[in-house]
């Protein structure tokens, strides 16, 4: 790493199992200490960028595929200087994103966090049809 | 997923040796914390010292513990909160919920 630029292309391809969520997220958080650019908390930045990909990871095995073993999971992660998008490739019916509410913190759901995760550490978040599929897509500006 | 059990002062002290608490393990969690719960180990305090990241799944385990605890009259403690998984709980809201101490040589003799 070093100069001013960061241009980093990481794809990675698991079966889809919750046991890959740790190499994941590990690599995640190796990325997040790697980047030259960013001047904040690394160590927060890597702790978010595991969390929001492991969530994404998540919605994409045990929602979108209905947690058949036999398919995978595809998670890219580009960072061009100061932008860093991540997208999880999943094979499943989908989902309306825009539909889904802010969770109420002050109810005492086990569920539904995982998208306001990604929403309060992300710059934004789309999900939308592709490749056969579906991408969740996150974007970050890195300040 | 690898959990000890002691028992010490009629609570039952739960240590998670996981360094990561997330969707493949929380599930396991959730079971284990409730057959406690069902064989009559109602005043749980749950060690997290050695967990270093929480995903809302385990979020969800937690809470679930700590209502199934609440329905049977019970005590359900977290101790050991790393810094980043502390801060999840003050995100969501979680830590007014939970009884949150430090360690687990903080944990009142009452809870």
């Amino acid at each position: 790493m070093g100069g001013e630029t960061d241009i980093i292309n990481v794809e990675i391809v698991v079966p889809n199992q919750t046991r890959y969520l740790s190499l994941i997220g590990n690599i995640a958080e190796q990325v997040a200490k790697t980047l030259d650019v960013y001047t904040g908390d690394r160590d927060a930045l890597a702790y978010h960028l595991n969390l929001v990909l492991t969530e994404a990871m998540v919605n994409a095995i045990q929602h979108a595929a209905a947690g058949d073993a036999d398919k995978t999971v595809r998670v890219c992660m580009r960072i061009r200087d100061k932008d860093l998008r991540i997208f999880v490739y999943d094979h499943g019916q989908g989902f309306d994103l825009n539909a889904v509410p802010p969770p109420n913190l002050d109810a005492l759901n086990e569920r539904g966090r995982g998208i306001f995760f990604m929403r309060t550490f992300m710059d934004w978040v789309s999900y939308r049809k592709a490749d056969n599929g579906n991408v969740l897509e996150m974007y970050k500006k890195l300040a | 997923m690898n959990i000890s059990t002691e028992n010490r002062n009629g609570k039952t002290i739960l240590g998670l040796k996981e360094e990561r608490l997330d969707a493949h393990n929380s599930g396991e969690l959730k079971d284990y914390i409730l057959k406690l719960l069902e064989d009559g180990h109602t005043r749980l305090v749950i060690d997290l010292s050695g967990v270093r990241f929480i995903d809302s799944s385990g979020l969800g385990a937690l809470l679930s513990g700590y209502k199934n605890a609440t329905l049977r009259s019970g005590s359900f403690v977290l101790a050991g909160l790393q810094p980043r998984v502390q801060s999840m709980f003050e995100l969501t809201r979680l830590h007014r919920v939970f009884d949150i101490y430090p360690s687990l040589g903080e944990v009142p003799d009452s809870n």
